[in-house]
């Protein structure tokens, strides 16, 4: 595919999720919109995969820690042929394959179950050193939130990382400065992010998130750096696409058309903007964390 | 008397009796099934000497795996290990893992469905001197209560070796439980063991009381039981229930049926624990009189082993009162 092409693709990725979270009815907005760009690459061009067969022992393993932000992971294995885009309506339904959060036994693909955060990296890098025993070629990534690096277990798993050199690791942490109880440089400050990690033994990349030509550079760099993990820290807009969503913690947790917000458009015409900025139809979710 | 199908040491009742920490069986139990299968690893939390890990690592080194004291890395990393096609056993003092990791192994290991086994050592009142802190006595109520999860507690150093090897082949999330202390060897190579089959250990005729028990306090419960049959007192039989979770159903309500009471005997807090998976059965199936011994929903202190059983009313004259007062309470 040409980056034109995954631009356009990327785009088709973001109108899903509103469709799904509309029709779900309730989810998180701000993150998936933010990592269409990131997760329309990774299933198009960067990973070595066949989604007709997402048990091939030799695909590269993409794990997903924040496991919240799924509804863009689902939408791009659906655009990527995994299973047929109509299923991704049935999101958070009863019966349905895509759990409000991530599950391994019931889809295949998912590679792994998460959702609390913090202990997506450690199971990756598990995996990275379990396959490296085992002499196997695959990449291991995973994507990691910025607020999760609050939490010890994910520190931890750099710490293990780093000291075994885990070169067939790479981990990208959705830089978007937001969680859920608002900026993240408020909540627990992370910076300087690079140079805790540069500490900890890890090459370090950082790439525009927006920019998929630079997102395939850096995961084709890492995969050149022979002494140590290396985490591309991506720099993405929260709520990426709709206009009043973008860059505000409000929307991390929170669906259009569910609450008046301070500051906000109203209640009953959130989604309405929202759809007539992504050209979906809707309006009916709920918040995730009120 | 001994039930001689279960093969029991000759020496069970001498003072000559063996005395070895369970945890040892670990150990050795790792070294056999990593011998049965390359796929075994064994990640360790800085505790690889006590925990008895040290046996794995140096007939392993490259499969042995140290993470420092960072518990909920050892249940993720371990999870991932087990996605990948390894079957790890995480060793840490079960105050730790699953006491400190519970959350990442609920989601990581057993909602996940990944062959994780995690051995909690040190885990009981018996660690005895450090104190409150180190004493687990709430592994068995937590970890029973998640879907997918087996959940063993040994009674001595050879079943713990079974329970590990069992473990290593079994496909599923499994947490073992082990103790400090040195503890009577009474069970032997022969002694059938299988993961969720209770063994019934002594039948006297007639029994008017069943004690079912799990881990090394089995041992008292067998001591109660001769005293009793010694002093003409009340026949009894005496279930080693090291399984507790699937726990055997069929076993307590054929031993319900058979006596009409029992007294379920264990080094773990009475709430939630094996009385209270037994409770569940009975409750279902057969309801009779029950008593329990175990820690009265208190935490332990500093003290030697010994003295802090006793403090803590878990000896085998405290299981002879537990079985005249549930007989009194089957009779009234």
């Amino acid at each position: 595919m040409t980056i034109e092409e995954l631009q356009h693709k990327a785009n088709e990725v973001r109108q899903d999720i509103i469709k799904m979270l509309l029709e779900a009815g309730s989810g998180h907005s701000a993150g998936p919109l933010g990592m269409a760009d990131i997760f329309t690459a990774f299933y198009f061009e960067i990973l070595n995969h066949k989604p007709e067969d997402p048990n091939w022992g030799d695909r590269d393993r993409l794990f997903l820690s924040n496991g919240h932000i799924c509804p863009v992971r689902y939408a791009a294995m659906a655009h990527a042929g995994y299973f047929p885009i109509s299923e991704l309506m049935t999101l958070r339904k009863l019966g349905t394959r895509l759990q409000g959060h991530p599950e391994r036994k019931r889809l295949p693909g998912v590679e792994t179950t998460s959702g609390p955060l913090g202990s997506g990296l450690a199971q990756a890098a598990g995996y990275a050193y379990a396959s490296r025993m085992d002499n196997k070629r695959f990449r291991v990534y995973c994507v990691c939130s910025d607020g999760e690096h609050d939490a010890g277990n994910h520190w931890e798993a750099v710490l293990f990382a780093g000291k075994n050199n885990l070169n067939n690791l790479t981990a990208i942490v959705d830089r978007n400065n937001i969680q859920i109880d608002g900026h993240t440089e408020d909540v627990m400050p992370l910076e300087p992010l690079d140079e805790k990690y540069k500490a900890f033994n890890w090459h370090v990349l950082h790439v525009d998130g927006h920019n998929i030509e630079e997102v395939i550079d850096a995961a084709n760099h890492a995969k050149a750096v022979y002494e140590n993990p290396t985490v591309i820290i991506a720099h993405t807009i929260p709520g990426k696409g709709v206009d009043y969503m973008e860059n505000d913690p409000k929307w991390h947790g929170a669906v259009p058309g569910v609450a008046d917000i301070p500051g906000e458009p109203p209640k009953g015409k959130q989604a309405q903007i929202a759809l007539h900025e992504l050209r979906t139809l809707g309006g009916k979710i709920r918040g995730e964390h009120e | 008397m001994l039930n001689p199908k279960a093969e029991l040491s000759t020496k069970i009742f001498q003072k000559d009796i063996d005395m070895i920490p369970n945890r040892q069986g670990y150990g050795e139990g790792l070294v056999i099934a990593g011998e049965k299968d390359e796929r075994v690893v064994v990640l360790c939390a800085d505790l690889t000497e006590s925990t008895r890990s040290i046996l794995f690592k140096e007939k392993f080194p490259d499969r042995f795996i140290e993470v420092g004291v960072a518990e909920q890395a050892l249940a993720t990393l371990a999870a991932g290990m087990a996605n990948y096609g390894k079957i790890p056993f995480i060793s840490s003092y079960a105050a730790f893992s699953p006491g400190r990791n519970w959350e990442q192994i609920r989601t990581t290991i057993a909602l996940n469905d990944v062959p994780v086994k995690i051995a909690g050592a040190h885990a009981g009142l018996t660690v005895g001197p450090d104190g409150a802190t180190h004493q687990q006595l709430e592994d068995i109520a937590i970890m029973r209560a998640m879907p997918n999860m087996i959940v063993v507690a040994p009674c001595d150093s050879i079943e713990a070796k079974k329970a590990t090897i069992e473990a290593a082949k079994n496909g599923k999330p499994t947490y073992i439980r082990f103790a400090r202390e040195k503890t009577p060897v009474f069970t032997t190579e022969d002694t059938s063991f299988k993961i969720g089959r209770a063994e019934i250990l002594w039948e006297s005729e007639n029994p008017q009381v069943a004690i079912i028990g799990c881990g090394p306090l089995v041992y008292e419960a067998l001591l109660a039981a001769e005293q009793l049959t010694r002093m003409i007192l009340v026949n009894t039989m005496v279930i080693n229930c090291h399984t507790i979770k699937p726990i055997d159903e069929e076993m307590i309500i054929s031993a319900a049926r058979k006596c009409g009471a029992i007294v379920s005997v264990e080094e773990h807090q009475v709430n939630g624990g094996l009385g209270s998976a037994i409770a569940e059965v009975l409750t279902r199936n057969y309801p009779v009189p029950m008593e329990y011994i175990g820690m009265p929903n208190s935490f332990g202190e500093s003290g030697e082993p010994d003295e802090l059983l006793e403090k803590y009313k878990m000896k085998s004259k405290d299981i002879v009162e537990a079985v005249k007062k549930v007989i009194q309470r089957k009779i009234n």
